[in-house]
């Protein structure tokens, strides 16, 4: 598999190395992570680095998972770039806003790797 | 078009009728579902599930208290919506440290902040699965992002609420108490 970048969304720090390290475990190798703190900070990183996959929570202070897929979509920041949600809301109605903000996918935590791996590789193989 | 299983084009065509029959169906549905809402044993596979998923432990619920320690940390998620209340996570500072470094593979001497972010961390992924287990709450029932307390000879006070689920664990040598809060359902 040729070299993935990938950019992970989370307002927690731990969350974040948590998905870094199933995304490694679901055979994304070479793995090149930029981490974002917020949306607000994910869409700074998105104006300077090209991503090949965004993965990000919603429920998140100052800007959720959800405005700040909207901005990326609205500013054409990433072209083509498959994002998942990773979130505690698991509802119909939350997977029905992400799809409308542009999800392509969608994983509740706690989860797997092999989830992630399920999600996450269709996209990469896809895109 | 497949979502994650859901079918993008049943999503886009589901109709809810107008607001208020909307709200009165909600209202009367959250009433109906009391007996989910306060199963302990939601509670009891919630902790389960995000201990086993996250941490790969398996924990035990026991009696009593959880083992006290000089220095305890508390995260605190709170709902809010047509049930509030809030779910906390309380522990001694070893077993916090035991936790975050099963969650991050990581060693720790001290409560620092990747500690407190990981039990912050958790406490959101049991609200979140807790209320996940009651169809009504699931959609209708917000969270906050979580607050985390840590110190010595503090207390945590709820004046009254509607019904209360605490429950202690114990994985390896650590053990934590959840407890559920319901101050109010709409």
């Amino acid at each position: 598999m040729s070299e993935i970048r990938a950019l992970i969304v989370d307002d927690s720090s731990v969350m974040r190395k948590i998905v870094e390290r199933s995304l490694r475990q679901a055979g994304l190798d070479p793995l090149i992570v930029h981490e974002a703190g917020s949306g607000i900070e994910g869409l700074d990183l998105l104006r300077t680095k090209q991503v090949d996959l965004i993965l990000s929570d919603i429920n998140m202070p100052s800007m959720d998972g959800l405005e700040f897929l909207r901005q990326v979509r609205a500013q054409n920041l990433a072209p083509g770039v498959p994002v998942v949600m990773i979130t505690t809301e698991s509802s119909e109605e939350h997977v029905k806003q992400a799809i409308l903000a542009g999800a392509q996918g969608y994983i509740r935590k706690p989860f797997t790797a092999e989830q992630v791996k399920e999600r996450v590789l269709p996209l990469i193989n896809a895109a | 078009m497949l979502f994650n299983g859901v079918r993008k084009s049943a999503i886009a065509t589901s109709r809810f009728g107008d607001a208020k029959e909307m709200e009165r169906t909600m209202t009367l549905s959250l009433r109906d579902s009391v007996h989910l809402v306060s199963d302990p044993k939601n509670l009891d596979a919630s902790v389960h599930e995000v201990f086993q998923l996250m941490l790969g432990v398996e924990c035990q619920r026991i009696e009593g208290p959880a083992e006290v320690e000089p220095e305890s940390v508390t995260a605190v998620v709170g709902f809010g919506g047509l049930l509030s209340g809030a779910c906390i996570f309380k522990t001694g500072g070893s077993a916090a440290m035991s936790i975050a470094a099963h969650m991050t593979g990581m060693e720790f001497e001290e409560i620092d902040d990747i500690v407190k972010d990981g039990i912050g961390e958790i406490c959101n992924m049991l609200a979140g699965v807790w209320k996940g287990k009651v169809p009504d709450l699931a959609a209708n029932c917000g969270l906050s992002v979580p607050a985390v307390i840590t110190g010595r000879d503090y207390n945590l006070h709820v004046q009254a609420p509607e019904f209360k689920l605490c429950h202690t664990f114990s994985f390896d040598k650590a053990s934590f108490e959840v407890t559920i809060i319901c101050d109010g359902m709409q």
